[in-house]
């Protein structure tokens, strides 16, 4: 055993690179960790109830409206379906917004993906077009569309699908720049037109990754239209609100607007996770067990 | 293998490839036809040929014109005989006595008010006269509980007057008169936010840019105790009419719901996700079940959370952030424990060989792998939930969420809802840089 040698200059240089990257990382962790804090404490204050009074109280409501549910529970079957309409509404919405959208979206991303664009000069009008259109909370159009339409599942669907439009846009223009260009070009030299080039050269190599995105899209368009349905757009979330404006004495319908909203999710988010495993990747393989 | 194998494998091959033309062609032909099909049946449940006459074209119109242009008015009391002069007829617009804009003569009882293309109103006592260039001047006039209108000598009702006994009203597009027998009102309508800067009873108001720049420089100040810049600042800031600083905060506000809601949703799912992960947990029973929990918080949507929560809570951002939290920490726990799963296990390994225990070979054989993934969704969520954090503040009663439902309700703010909206979207797309650019930089570099 020879003597353990002096630490060279590298090792030294190593250490205090490692060094410096701790500090970093120690310093980035304690913001991190300041803002988490002073945030909380800042949210908690402008709130109507204090954080730590409320934790308690936490199951009261969810304990109130399931014994109730419970105490009533022949009348359940009867409410699952009476709001059956009104979920179908808003599944509708959200089907409706997925297609128009993504079908809007197909053309803008194309419109807006470099080697692919009819105009490459307007990429970047349709980008930023694009980045409007998802910066836009729907709530906002919702609601003036409402004012102008008056109260019904249009403007729901009208401000979903046009949030729609951005996000899928965007998305499919990813998808749509590692598209290989060389069918395009083929079909380009023998006459086609840029429709024919994009549907025969372009659609079938990036149709499993879109369909994909755009399953994934309709799980968030449903959980839209719920929230949207609220504020005054229709759908279950309208009878959600009323319900609840019953109060104490219609909890039952509450807890069955809940649970249809609950089952719906889950089992769309189920049939849309496999279907977009089946897509994309084939069969999931998993590596990496320790 | 025979020759007549090789036949009979080419002739099923032809027909499974027909097949498959075949099928291809029809589907080419079926999905079109379904989604048209479906489209017409969402026309009929929609009830879209309904909606034309559900529709307020008028209300349209209002709500274009107010989006970027605000109306003064001109307005006589016909007890007292007070003439007051305000921006929108609020309060906290009216100019002060003998301050008028220049478009306003004020003489005793007589009020001339210049208009655009040449149009002239004169309030006087219990009349006004209406110069309408093009038609000739309208007389109307208040005789007792009567308002009555004399046209022009030989001239016709124009459609753009309508008279009864009580009110009798013109609308000209960029100005308006009415009267009634308790009030003679003008609107003059102007391109631009009003008071958007400074409200009228500012020292900086109707200064133009290059004279509040070489105020904010020069040293003579309009208030003896600060700066000409900090005078400014705070006549800005605290601005009566549009709010600024309720504003800002407000926004702060979403922000805050969203990246408490975020950031709190990946501390709690990381550890769980561990225990989520097959190949950390042999145990299936703690497995399924956390994976249950998590497709339980999924499933239990945002908006069934912002109700349970806000029956806990009362309404504000902390239980906006918390809604938040709860849905992002089902996605979350899911991701993570996917992309635990499918870690590269030869890492691991090779720090286990070292001696090294359970934590260290998740601190050095796990989480590099692991954190740019759960970083580039981390700052993902974040971008998303700031839209999603403005739609739950409309529900919960917090942020930029609640101002914005506040002003549409009223029907009348529609420059602020625009000016909120302007905000919210150069906010979401600023966080989306942001986000991107952080993500480039710590995940790639």
């Amino acid at each position: 055993m020879t003597d353990i040698a002096p630490p060279s200059a590298t090792a030294e240089d190593y250490l205090a690179q490692t060094r410096r990257k701790r500090l970093y990382g120690a310093i980035l962790l304690a913001i991190f960790v300041a803002m988490m804090a002073s945030g909380f404490r800042l949210a908690d204050a402008r709130n109507a109830g204090g954080f730590f009074e409320g934790l308690h109280r936490f199951f009261d409501f969810p304990a109130e409206i399931f014994s109730e549910a419970i105490a009533k529970w022949q009348n359940i079957p009867g409410l699952l379906w009476r709001y059956l309409p009104s979920l179908i509404e808003t599944l509708n919405i959200a089907a409706v917004s997925t297609l128009i959208g993504g079908i809007a979206a197909i053309v803008l991303a194309l419109l807006s993906t470099r080697g692919l664009s009819l105009w490459p000069r307007a990429i970047p009008v349709f980008r930023r077009a694009m980045d409007v259109m998802r910066a836009l909370p729907e709530i906002v159009v919702a609601l003036v569309l409402i004012f102008l339409l008056g109260v019904g599942p249009v403007p729901a669907m009208a401000a979903i699908a046009l949030h729609t439009m951005g996000a899928l846009g965007k998305l499919f223009s990813e998808v749509a720049e590692n598209a290989d260009l060389k069918p395009v070009e083929g079909l380009g030299s023998t006459g086609a037109s840029w429709f024919q080039q994009m549907w025969v050269g372009v659609l079938p190599q990036v149709a499993p990754n879109w369909s994909s995105y755009a399953l994934l899209r309709f799980e968030i368009n449903i959980r839209a239209s719920a929230i949207l349905g609220f504020v005054g757009a229709g759908g279950i979330g309208y009878d959600l609100k009323t319900a609840l404006q019953w109060g104490q004495g219609r909890y039952d319908a509450v807890v069955a607007i809940f649970a249809l909203l609950f089952a719906t999710i889950i089992l769309v988010d189920h049939f849309s996770d496999r279907a977009r495993a089946r897509l994309v990747r084939g069969a999931t393989a998993k590596e990496g067990r320790i | 293998m025979t020759m007549t194998a090789t036949d009979i494998n080419a002739g099923t091959r032809f027909a499974e490839i027909d097949d498959l033309f075949w099928r291809r062609r029809l589907r080419a032909f079926v999905v079109p036809l379904g989604i048209l099909g479906y489209l017409i049946y969402i026309l009929f449940a929609f009830d879209i040929p309904g909606l034309a006459a559900k529709a307020r074209p008028e209300n349209a119109a209002i709500l274009l014109g107010d989006f970027w242009s605000y109306k003064t008015h001109v307005s006589r009391d016909n007890r007292s005989g007070e003439v007051t002069v305000a921006i929108e007829g609020e309060r906290r617009g009216i100019y002060p006595e003998g301050q008028s804009p220049d478009w306003i003569a004020r003489q005793g009882a007589t009020t001339e008010i210049t208009l655009p293309k040449g149009a002239q109103v004169t309030y006087t006592d219990k009349a006004a006269d209406v110069l309408v260039p093009g038609y000739g001047t309208l007389h109307v006039s208040l005789e007792g509980r009567k308002v009555a209108l004399t046209l022009p000598e030989g001239r016709e009702m124009p459609d753009w007057i309508s008279a009864s006994r009580s009110r009798v009203s013109m609308d000209h597009g960029d100005w308006r008169f009415s009267m009634t027998p308790s009030r003679t009102e003008t609107f003059r309508y102007f391109p631009g936010w009003e008071l958007f800067f400074f409200t009228l009873d500012s020292p900086f108001h109707g200064k133009s840019l290059p004279d509040l720049v070489w105020l904010a420089v020069s040293g003579e100040r309009v208030n003896p105790e600060m700066s000409n810049l900090s005078a400014m600042f705070g006549d800005f800031w605290n601005n009566q009419m549009w709010h600024h600083s309720d504003v800002f905060w407000a926004m702060c506000e979403t922000v805050l719901m969203a990246f408490l809601g975020t950031m709190g949703a990946g501390l709690i799912a990381l550890p769980l996700a561990f225990l989520a992960a097959s190949n950390f947990t042999p145990l299936n029973a703690i497995r399924l079940s956390l994976r249950r929990f998590f497709d339980f918080l999924r499933g239990v949507d945002g908006l069934i959370w912002t109700v349970i929560l806000s029956r806990a809570f009362g309404p504000g951002p902390l239980t906006g952030s918390l809604a938040i939290l709860m849905t992002d920490t089902g996605t979350f726990g899911k991701m993570f424990s996917e992309a635990l799963e499918n870690i590269d296990g030869k890492q691991v390994e090779g720090v286990n060989s070292t001696g090294a225990n359970a934590l260290q070979r998740a601190r050095f054989g796990v989480i590099p792998q692991l954190a740019p993934v759960i970083l580039s969704q981390l700052l993902y969520y974040l971008e998303s939930n700031t839209r999603s954090a403005t739609v739950i503040g409309a529900l919960v009663g917090g942020g930029i969420g609640l101002l914005l439902t506040q002003a549409i309700i009223t029907q009348k703010d529609w420059e602020e809802v625009c000016y909120y909206v302007i905000l919210i979207v150069l906010t979401v797309m600023a966080m989306d840089t942001i986000s991107g650019w952080l993500r480039r930089r710590f995940i790639k570099g």
